[in-house]
């Protein structure tokens, strides 16, 4: 298949994980990353982030496949089951709500905590980081986002190693969230759809199970 | 008896990524409007490529002289 331009995004996702590195600051550009797959799924593209320009999915799907880094083990049933997905939905969408409010306590006046959270134990000091030239709570949604955005990159590599290269897409909260409003959207012409292959399949094979 | 040749089916749990798309030799899966994959049975030789990527491990090959 020909490359197109969007099979090269993985390369703005790594461009964006070195720039959050150098400068914190950067953590914000994020938000397109978050803002794009489900504007696109609630006007009516389906997955088609997912599916096309998620560089994301795709630097796990070159680093699994091209660079070999996975054991392309088929992963657990429940990680793909819809408690879990929707779970840790939840939870993700829980932890970032909590990030919202430190950043607005310190709107308010608490001091910057200049730290980045991985896995949302670990307190990663981020001391080199210059800030002084943004107001305190921009500085500070860039620390919990960068956490956010740093956290899922560590659960997608480790599920690439262990499981198969695309593994974090199944419990990914942002492709839950937009199969979830697609679901919404056309979950019942789906169900039809899948109906009317079955009785097709009836009367072209006349197999009788 | 061949009941037919081998395709492939994918469980309901498919979480619509798209990986099995691309490695389709014959194009004869899509996306559904983001809900999940179809399969057009036409096209499917049942070679099982698409089953080998799925990161959810929701896609079998079904049917054909062995069943
Ligand atoms: S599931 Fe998440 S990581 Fe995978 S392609 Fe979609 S947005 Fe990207
Ligand atoms: S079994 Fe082969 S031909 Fe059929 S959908 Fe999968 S990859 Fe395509
Ligand atoms: S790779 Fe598996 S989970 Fe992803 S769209 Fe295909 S069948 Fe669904």
């Amino acid at each position: 298949m020909k490359k197109k331009w969007y099979d090269y995004l993985w390369l703005a996702e790594l461009t964006y994980l070195c720039l959050g590195l150098f400068n914190i600051l950067f953590a914000w550009l994020g938000m397109i990353f978050f803002v794009t797959p489900l504007v696109i799924a609630i006007f009516g593209g389906g997955k088609t982030y997912c599916n096309r320009f998620c560089g994301r999915g795709q630097l796990l799907g070159i680093l699994g496949d091209k660079l070999k880094l996975s054991r392309k083990a088929v992963p657990p049933k429940f990680l793909r089951s819809k408690w879990f997905r929707y779970g840790f939905l939840a939870f993700f969408m829980t932890m970032f709500g909590l990030m919202i409010i430190s950043t607005y306590k310190v709107f308010t006046g608490l001091p910057l905590r200049q730290a980045v959270t991985l896995l949302w134990v670990f307190k990663l000091p981020w001391q080199w980081a210059d800030v002084s030239s943004v107001a305190p709570w921009v500085a500070q949604f860039a620390f919990g986002f960068f956490g956010v955005m740093l956290t899922s990159t560590v659960l997608g590599l480790l599920t690439m190693v262990l499981f198969r290269p695309r593994s974090w897409c199944v419990f990914c909260p942002m492709g839950t969230m937009t199969q979830g409003i697609c679901q919404l959207k056309h979950g019942k012409e789906f169900k039809e759809n899948g109906r009317k292959s079955e009785e097709n399949r009836g009367t072209a094979e006349n197999s009788g199970e | 008896m061949n009941k037919g040749k081998s395709i492939a089916e994918i469980h309901k749990d498919c979480v619509a990524c798209g990986t099995c798309v691309k490695v389709c030799p014959r194009s004869a899966l899509s996306v559904f409007k983001g809900v999940g994959v179809v399969v057009d049975r036409e096209k499917c030789i049942g070679c099982g490529k698409c089953a080998k990527v799925c990161p959810a491990g929701v896609i079998s090959i079904v049917g054909g002289a062995s069943e």
